[in-house]
């Protein structure tokens, strides 16, 4: 029997005194986690179904079968709906960063990283980080399924890339919803219980597909005040679209690309943290 | 405690509920040997486990990996630890280098040390021609070996194999075998946990036997079953002699069996120094003439047996003392407080 005590160090380590090294360290883990769900979607294209058949079926329905009944003052529906179908794709598209994180937490996956001398909230931010991808591939399969059905826009190339930027980003900051309720559902199917629970209440009760004038007070008022009437008609302002929200007094409708900011800014700002809290707690034994 | 201790547990206890899974568990293993952690399903092994990497939280005691507390800097206890854990704990939708190369980087590897690392441990573990599968298609020995690949990514100086065979073919066991005694021999230090006890006895310089969460014999192979007492004496005698039995009596552990035909004597001994020399005299100044005297060593399997309060069959009609006795097959192991 060997005495010899060889002690190799972990490959590529020091002491990480400086910042710097922490933060570098931080970005590799975060983008070797990013990769990795990349992967995932590659293995399985069906997964992207929902950001890819989706927006281009929802298009389609929306604009051709029930857009012809929706009157829009001073514009057409075609060109109203379009931001509307970009936050209603985006909003449920986010049932996945759920479904994925439920998944990794009941396939052992996450002990394996928990015993890596990782920077643990890489496991959340790479996912949102793959996620946020997904919708950027998302957004371009809505702007082009627009197109082709007759969306057009005379803004400027900052103003488009705006709109769509909003919507973006409150998409990401609903994505760490999702998150804390993938962290807390038993198994990934009552994760996926989340998208119609949560998220289709959500896109639908908004001025996304029809100006919310016609409905009852009480529903107006919680369309009015829900974020994802904010995005969408902050998109349709910065895209000089049709805005029939422009005529009512709710703050939000009256400051529309404020409001979006403001929303997904204080849903990140609480939901991060606290997703990163229920991943430790979940993970704690 | 030495200093070189590279993994300590101390009082470990925890609980789960109701159950109570680890109930005050000591050992020790020094640098560069192999702990084999042995005990039925449920002892607690693998609660043992995930406390020493840092995926549990004690309720009491301490453990320290590397000289770190588990507790206090888990961080830093990840830095020197390599896991094979039960369950699958690799990304079945990633190929077998996609899923090294994802833990080396994650483990502050850079990208182009954990593929060249991913290379060499794929070919090291005969994974070379399905590296570029998906995880999905490979056979329950091909992801046990990647599995211990994976832990290997960073050369970490201490490795846990949470039963690294289990459901392996017999071919597939013998590879894990080989890899494990070429770590230590580079002077990794391993805890392995298994349910085989020829897996211990083959691969562990030290054992620790838990049930029910407490550690009921801690030693070297040899000095268990030493400790079991369960040796067998059988001797063949020329010809039947009455007296025979009565004069090796006093030798045994308990009462002497002659089978019918008188020519053979059989019972069970306390291992000791000479044991076989003082039966042969013995029988010698009675006038007894010896054809063929064997003294059974228990195996592993009787010492699991008798310590883990189950039963072997017993041989002829008799028990042996260790099953008969099991506090007395005790006295002389560590830990045996339970």
């Amino acid at each position: 029997m060997t005495t010899t005590t060889l002690r190799p160090s972990p490959a590529g380590t020091g002491i990480p005194g400086k910042l710097s090294a922490a933060v570098s360290g931080r970005v590799r883990n975060v983008w070797g986690m990013t990769r990795r769900n990349l992967v995932h979607i590659s293995r399985e294209p069906m997964q992207l179904s929902d950001v890819t058949l989706q927006p281009v079926l929802f298009t389609v329905l929306f604009v051709y079968i029930l857009g012809g009944g929706i009157p829009i003052p001073h514009g057409s529906y075609t060109d109203f709906a379009l931001a509307g179908l970009l936050a209603l794709n985006l909003v449920t598209s986010t049932m996945g960063t759920a479904v994925g994180l439920s998944t990794d937490l009941h396939g052992g996956i996450v002990d394996r990283f928990r015993a890596l001398p990782m920077w643990q909230p890489a496991v959340l931010v790479g996912r949102s980080f793959a996620d946020l991808m997904t919708s950027c591939l998302c957004a371009l399969i809505v702007a082009v399924s627009g197109l082709a059905v007759g969306w057009r826009t005379d803004a400027s190339a900052g103003a488009i890339i705006g709109g769509f930027a909003l919507v973006l980003f409150f998409t990401y900051s609903l994505s760490w919803i999702a998150a804390c309720v993938g962290l807390n559902s038993k198994s990934p199917e009552s994760a996926a219980s989340f998208g119609f629970i949560v998220l289709f209440p959500l896109a639908f009760i908004s001025n996304a597909l029809v100006p919310t004038q016609h409905m009852p007070g009480w529903l107006q008022a919680v369309a009015d005040w829900n974020p994802v009437s904010a995005v969408a008609a902050g998109a349709r302002q910065l895209w000089g679209n049709p805005n029939p929200s422009a005529a009512i007094h709710a703050w939000p409708m009256q400051h529309p690309v404020e409001a979006g900011l403001i929303w997904s800014a204080l849903i990140l700002a609480i939901a991060a943290p606290l997703a990163s809290y229920f991943y430790r707690r979940r993970t704690t034994e | 405690m030495p200093n070189d201790m590279m993994i300590e547990a101390e009082e470990l206890a925890k609980r789960y509920g109701e159950t109570e899974a680890l109930a005050g568990v000591d050992f020790a293993v020094p640098g560069g040997s192999i702990l084999g952690l042995l005990g039925p399903n449920g002892a607690g092994k693998t609660t043992a486990v995930r406390i020493l990497t840092t995926l549990a939280l004690p309720d009491a005691g301490r453990a320290r990996v590397a000289g770190v507390d588990v507790v206090g800097h888990p961080a830093e206890v990840r830095r020197h630890i390599g896991v094979a854990a039960q369950d699958a704990t690799l990304d079945g939708l990633l190929s077998g280098r996609q899923n090294l190369v994802l833990v080396g980087e994650l483990s502050d590897m850079g990208r182009r040390a954990a593929r060249q690392r991913a290379t060499e441990l794929l070919a090291q573990f005969e994974l070379t021609d399905a590296s570029d599968r998906v995880l999905k298609g490979y056979s329950g020995g091909m992801r046990r070996r990647l599995d211990l690949a994976a832990a290997l990514m960073t050369r970490p100086p201490v490795l846990f194999l949470d039963e690294p065979t289990t459901g392996l073919d017999p071919v597939s066991r013998q590879r894990v075998w080989e890899a494990v005694r070429e770590l230590t021999a580079a002077g990794v230090t391993v805890l392995l946990t298994t349910q085989y006890l020829d897996e211990a006895d083959a691969l562990a310089d030290q054992i620790v036997v838990i049930d029910h969460g407490r550690v009921i014999a801690n030693g070297t192979p040899q000095e268990l079953k030493e400790a079991s007492r369960g040796a067998r004496l059988e001797v063949t005698l020329t010809a039947p002699y009455p007296r025979a039995a009565e004069a090796i009596g006093s030798l045994t552990a308990g009462r002497v069996h002659t089978s019918e035909d008188g020519l053979r004597l059989s019972a069970g001994v306390d291992s000791a120094p000479g044991l076989a020399t003082s039966v042969v005299r013995a029988l010698d100044a009675a006038g007894v003439l010896v054809d063929n005297i064997e003294i059974r060593q228990p195996s592993l399997d009787d010492v699991f047996f008798s310590l883990t309060g189950g039963h072997l069959a017993p041989e002829d009609d008799q028990p042996g003392p260790g099953a008969a006795d099991p506090e007395g097959a005790r006295p002389e192991m560590e830990g045996a407080g339970a």
